[in-house]
């Protein structure tokens, strides 16, 4: 058993940043065991996508380029991967832990009798072994887990390891058959709607946010401006998701999303346990609030105490000042 | 038709837990109730409801995997409307792993019998896995679809769904039987009646044991292949907040501006 694989995940003929971000710790992983890194390139007209990881610095590529993956459903993808596995033996899998790379990593654990690991956020090489820090109990403790014996299934959080770099390497890669035939797979997409409304806020190296002190559907201006000037994503808390003035999509927390950016500006916000649960792990915290005891506070590095409709138009002039826009 | 929710008891989301020098984690609520049914999980037992009252299905049996006190999480389906639970619970189970989980959780429900939907909350708030659905799916051998925000149509044979996708959504159809992982976007979970509380708290609910199950492989501690030994409390951040201060919104503004640039974060 040798071999660090990791499932590149792509879209509209690029890698993801998750799939930067898992190769780029599959590259950490392998030179601590003394191994390879396999990319796992499937999909329909990837060949592109092969070029891609071996300059982000895969050592080989196995690839799939069929109609059949054209979209990812893991019936498809699946039985592939297991079928790669159990003919290669590797002694790691890795995949991002989007939504995708949950379920492949779940289906390919379970059809390998392995053990599975999910939302690492740290690893470190002890022997053969992969350490993997992941919070638990929503991010109230932490845990550092490990698989015991047999290939060693695990999924990264994004935004949790660095993206790729460009190494100028180049490689062949090896294209196989497709495991299942299209008749075979056993469920159809029938309809697909993106929806591109800036950044996400999973990917969102800023966030912006805004709790009930905005007051009302129309007190997210002021976010969204501060947002824009920096390239940002728009977060929420469930007060405001709750009282209709943004989408669900936007909640950061327990049970919406959880964030891990460089750069988290909370207003309004007193920083409940559950949305600190979504994004306590953000490098640099700013709370805007006006009551000094929010306890929004205790997990900031920087605080404003005052009127957040005060603050953020002078903080967003002074940053479009700065950065010329 | 026969519809399963698999539902797990967790702690609230507002107990305060803590972990012993051992790793042992243990919780309190002190303002409420420690343990609940897993919040993501109220959000499939909705659903299953309402399969019962708007696509026919006969059954909605509420299951959980867990100790005896998890009979107060079946209550609670129970009293919001599912039509039977079952618990299963045996000493041999305790420390299963994920796939453990899912070749129980498997095991029941063909236990079960004729079952062509099972419903799955998106993730269990103390593992935080998310992982059971599609490992239970693979147990079955049925189609596993996850982050299921909406169920279209339920046909004969077959069913559309919508998924929430990072980048957005898409309907999918598939053959029956699935195993369905739901978000919160599918539905707003009703309260439990009082009728309902009333009856729940007459109910019997069977207890099955590993003996009772035809179980597919290890399950418990021994056959667990992750070592979830070392949990740990999360080390205080260093430092305390740096509260701003200055006589105009536009002077704080600037030096807040200042500090995140030094901190290399734009
Ligand atoms: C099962 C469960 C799950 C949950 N999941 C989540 C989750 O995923 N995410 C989440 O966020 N919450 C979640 N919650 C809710 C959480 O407990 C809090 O209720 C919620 O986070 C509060 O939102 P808030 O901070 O916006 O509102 P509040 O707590 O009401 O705080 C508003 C803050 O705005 C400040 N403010 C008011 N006006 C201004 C102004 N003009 N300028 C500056 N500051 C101002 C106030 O001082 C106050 O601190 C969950 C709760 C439960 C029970
Ligand atoms: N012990 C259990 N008993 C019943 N259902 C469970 C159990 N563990 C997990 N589940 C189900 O699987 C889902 C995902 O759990 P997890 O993979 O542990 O995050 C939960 O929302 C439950 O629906």
């Amino acid at each position: 058993m040798s071999g660090v694989w990791v499932w590149i995940e792509n879209r509209d003929g690029a890698i993801s940043i998750i799939g930067s971000e898992t190769i780029s710790a599959a590259r950490t992983i392998a030179d601590s065991l003394g191994q390879t890194v396999t990319g796992l390139v499937l999909g329909h007209d990837v060949a592109g996508v092969a070029d891609e990881a071996f300059d982000l610095g895969v050592d080989a590529v196995i690839g799939c380029d069929d109609a059949s993956l054209a979209h990812f459903r893991v019936e498809a993808f699946g039985p592939l991967v297991t079928r790669l596995a159990q003919e290669n033996t590797p002694s790691v899998l890795l995949a991002g832990a989007s939504i995708r790379g949950r379920d492949l990593m779940a289906w390919v654990a379970a059809d390998l009798d392995a053990g599975l690991i999910s939302d690492g956020i740290g690893i470190a090489v002890d022997g053969d072994t992969i350490k993997v820090t992941r919070p638990v109990y929503a991010g109230k403790l932490m845990a550092t887990v490990f698989v015991t014996e047999g290939p060693q299934v695990i999924t990264l959080r994004s935004r949790a390891f660095p993206q790729a770099e460009s190494t100028g390497k180049s490689g062949t890669a090896q294209w196989v058959e497709p495991a299942v035939a299209e008749e075979a797979v056993p469920s159809k997409i029938t309809g697909l709607e993106t929806k591109d409304e800036g950044v996400s806020l999973s990917d969102a190296s800023i966030i912006v946010s805004g709790g009930r002190g905005v007051g009302g559907p129309e007190g997210f201006e002021p976010v969204r401006e501060l947002a824009e000037v920096l390239g940002g994503a728009v977060g929420a808390s469930r007060a405001a998701v709750d009282a209709g003035w943004i989408a669900y999509e936007h909640q950061v927390g327990q049970t919406g999303k959880t964030v891990s950016p460089d750069l988290y500006i909370a207003n309004g916000i007193s920083g409940a346990i559950q949305h600190q649960a979504g994004m306590r792990t953000s490098k640099i915290i700013v709370a805007v609030n006006k009551d000094a005891d929010a306890p929004i506070f205790k997990l900031a590095h920087f605080g404003i105490v005052g009127d957040l409709f005060q603050l953020l138009p002078a903080i967003t002039s002074e940053f479009r000042k700065r950065l010329g826009k | 038709m026969r519809v399963v929710v698999c539902t797990k008891q967790t702690p609230s989301t507002t107990a305060v837990i803590t972990v012993d020098a051992e790793g042992k984690v243990s919780w309190d609520d002190p303002g409420g109730k420690p343990n609940v049914v897993n919040p993501w999980d109220e959000y499939g037992i909705e659903e299953g409801i309402r399969l019962k009252e708007n696509h026919g299905a006969t059954d909605v049996i509420a299951l959980s995997v867990g100790g005896e006190d998890s009979k107060e999480a079946l209550k609670t389906s129970l009293a919001m409307g599912c039509t039977e639970a079952v618990l299963v619970s045996d000493e041999s189970m305790v420390g299963s792993d994920t796939l453990g989980t899912a070749r129980i959780l498997a095991a029941a429900i063909n236990k079960l019998g004729d079952v062509q939907i099972a419903l799955f909350g998106k993730q269990a708030i103390d593992g935080d896995t998310g992982q059971t659905a599609v490992q239970a799916a693979r147990k079955l051998g049925w189609t596993p679809l996850t982050f299921v925000s909406a169920i279209k149509e339920v046909g004969d044979g077959s069913i559309v769904v919508e998924r929430m996708l990072e980048e957005g959504k898409e309907i999918i159809s598939a053959q029956l039987p699935v195993v369905i992982s739901v978000v919160k976007e599918i539905n707003e979970p009703r309260y439990p009646s009082f009728m309902g509380i009333r009856k729940a708290s007459r109910a019997q609910i069977p207890s099955w044991s590993a003996a009772d199950l035809a179980i597919d492989g290890g399950i418990g501690a021994g056959a667990s292949k992750v070592d979830w030994s070392q949990v740990y409390g999360i080390p205080p951040r260093e430092g305390s907040v740096e509260i701003i201060e200055a006589d105009t919104a536009e002077e704080q503004a600037r030096i807040l501006v200042d500090k995140l640039f030094e901190e290399k974060v734009i």
